[in-house]
């Protein structure tokens, strides 16, 4: 098992109070797994990526435990979390279009930053890495303003897996990308686990279709908890949890007119975190919703691999 | 209703305005009543140039934008006819003002001599129109209100001018999946009344969920258009192809799709002609006609 994620609690400190963006989420990630994340904005994805990394000044690890493998992650100490960074958990972060040092040339700023590390440039494995994603090396002596966004998004790729780390975190890298882009990126990102240059890989992103392409597993999540996780393939075929249902119903997809099928939302709003709902967090937009579920479901195993939180699953 | 015939747009770049780059190059195609018509194109296609030119918000370099017949001119009249939502609802309103002060405004330029009960009672009825109940919107700030509400309280502003056209750009783009639909249906109930709407998208499955008609834009020129069944069942263009064979779908991994043979497109500019593949399906692909690259 490569990462083993228990009860993980990460709230941000605001003058109103602390807001349980992850809010005891557990799951395992396997040897060669890639884990796509899938959500509405303010579902706790972004802060659960950010958490296996780097906590920012807003955010505070109050429980739960990170295991890598095997060795205990200690994120909520930023500076004892220096040796495993790059080295252990790598991160293609969202303002990827912006990561890079407009003033240096590409090639330039990638052995600054190995130097930063401690590391020397090892040019014939820049420059498979490079292939390995479509670029040519022709990239290294130009500036990042001279690369389209996907160029960009690939060469961050590449500068973050340079220290073969087990785990890579990719958050929403595609969503600024056109659709040919964003399969390419996408592709070279599967690559990347299927040469075997990471162990493992956790795929945040809010666009399911898009996750259901390169993730072994989906976990969907709700309001900073866990809702449903199981294999990619059992999440759109067949999910147990209300808010998977009506969130995969309500995606058009190329081949449905409004004329045929007309899709609906799913009506209201996530709750707050600052002081959210006592029991299930969906309960109030659930249609399936009775007495019991203000009591908090627990996540449990339906069928191997399949993970509900809910009261109703097997219904 | 809307026609556009060999419309162009050359912006000067660099600097002193030294070179030039056509973003918009001899784009015809119409907009009819009750009509959703579907502009797609990647970053950088002219999409969104397109509709600013439309509501007059950018001049014309070259050809014509006519809305029943007579030339755009922008102004109060043809702003009755015609109004625009754009991407981002969160920077669309004033944050220090109530959500409504828009439909102030709009009571203040347009109907000042309207009585008050009769004002309220339009008001109900165009937040109806767009599936906002009144009570939960009226009267809250823009950050009390979701994505999806701020979007619907544009469109309803646009329905308080009985509007004949809405230039839809990239609407839903910032909004989550479960709400997105939701704007979606609206815009589908609008044209069931006789609403024309341009939906601008990059989006291939919003856009076959909604219109009648496709426009595929590359670099700023039509490459293929005509109607939505057509151009999604039977693309011809190689470019098209290559985008719906991209599209991340659910229950069809990509492994699946078969593969899009090599074409380099003819050379930006080189040819601009349309040839006629099928009824109102018109492509721009060599094959159809003569190939700069094979010939």
């Amino acid at each position: 098992m490569s990462l083993r994620v228990s009860d993980l609690r990460v709230h941000y400190t605001t003058l109103k109070g602390d807001v349980r963006a992850l809010d005891g989420v557990s799951f395992e990630v396997g040897d060669g797994e890639i884990l796509g994340v899938a959500g509405e904005s303010g579902c706790g994805k972004t802060t659960l990526g950010k958490s296996l990394i780097r906590l920012d000044g807003r955010m505070r690890h109050i429980g739960g435990e990170v295991e890598l493998d095997g060795e205990k992650l200690p994120i909520g100490d930023d500076r004892r979390m220096n040796p495993f960074r790059f080295h252990k958990v790598s991160l293609v972060p969202q303002y990827s279009m912006s990561a890079m040092n407009p003033t240096r040339k590409i090639g330039k700023m990638v052995g600054e930053l190995l130097r930063s590390r401690g590391v020397a440039l090892d040019q014939a494995k820049l420059e498979g890495r490079l292939e390995l994603v479509g670029l040519s090396r022709e990239v290294l002596r130009r500036y990042p303003i001279e690369l389209s966004g996907g160029m960009k998004q690939r060469m961050v790729m590449v500068i973050s897996t340079l220290l073969d780390p087990s785990l890579l975190i990719a958050d929403e890298i595609t969503s600024a990308l056109d659709v040919s882009t964003q399969k390419a990126v996408a592709t070279a990102l599967a690559g990347f686990r299927d040469g075997g240059v990471v162990k493992s890989m956790v795929f945040i992103t809010h666009d399911i279709s898009l996750t259901y392409q390169i993730a072994d597993t989906i976990m969907v999540m709700y309001a900073g908890k866990l809702a449903e996780k199981a294999p990619a393939k059992t999440i759109v075929e067949s999910p147990r949890h209300p808010y998977t249902k009506l969130l995969i119903d309500s995606l058009p997809e190329v081949g449905v007119r409004h004329t045929e099928r007309r899709l609906t939302g799913i009506p209201g709003g996530p709750p707050s975190l600052l002081d959210p709902l006592a029991g299930c967090r969906f309960r109030d937009r659930c249609p399936l919703a009775f007495d019991r579920c203000v009591q908090e479901p627990p996540a449990r195993e339906v069928e191997p691999g399949h993970v509900v939180a809910c009261w109703k699953a097997d219904a | 209703m809307l026609e556009l015939d060999n419309v162009t747009k050359v912006f000067k770049v660099g600097a002193f305005g030294g070179t030039t780059l056509t973003a918009v190059d001899r784009v015809t195609f119409e907009v009819r009543q009750g009509e959703v018509v579907s502009l797609i194109g990647q970053s950088g296609s002219g999409k969104s140039t397109l509709g600013r030119m439309i509501l007059g918000l950018t001049p014309v370099t070259g050809g014509t934008i006519t809305f029943d017949g007579a030339p755009v001119k922008p102004g109060k009249a043809y702003y009755r006819n015609v109004q625009g939502v754009f991407q981002d609802p969160f920077s669309t309103f004033n944050p220090v003002f109530k959500a409504d002060r828009v439909f102030a405004m709009i009571r203040e330029a347009y109907f000042p001599g309207v009585p008050d009960a009769d004002w309220t009672d339009r008001l109900d009825a165009a937040l109806r129109d767009v599936r906002l109940d009144p009570g939960q919107v009226l009267g809250r700030f823009p950050h009390q209100l979701s994505g999806g509400q701020l979007q619907r309280l544009l469109i309803a502003r646009a329905l308080l001018l009985d509007i004949r056209l809405l230039v839809a750009d990239e609407i839903t783009s910032m909004l989550d999946a479960s709400t997105r639909i939701d704007v979606l249906n609206v815009l589908a109930d609008l044209k069931e009344r006789g609403l024309g709407v341009l939906y601008i998208t990059h989006d291939l499955s919003l856009g076959h969920y909604l219109a009648e008609r496709t426009v595929v834009l590359r670099h700023g020129e039509v490459v293929e258009t005509g109607p939505t069944e057509a151009v999604f069942t039977r693309p011809l263009h190689p470019y098209t192809r290559q985008l719906l064979s991209a599209v991340p779908r659910l229950h069809a991994p990509w492994e699946d799709a078969e593969p899009v043979e090599a074409c380099l497109y003819h050379k930006h500019g080189a040819s601009g002609r349309l040839y006629a593949a099928g009824e109102d399906h018109l492509v721009a692909c060599a094959r159809l006609g003569d190939c700069p690259k094979e010939s």
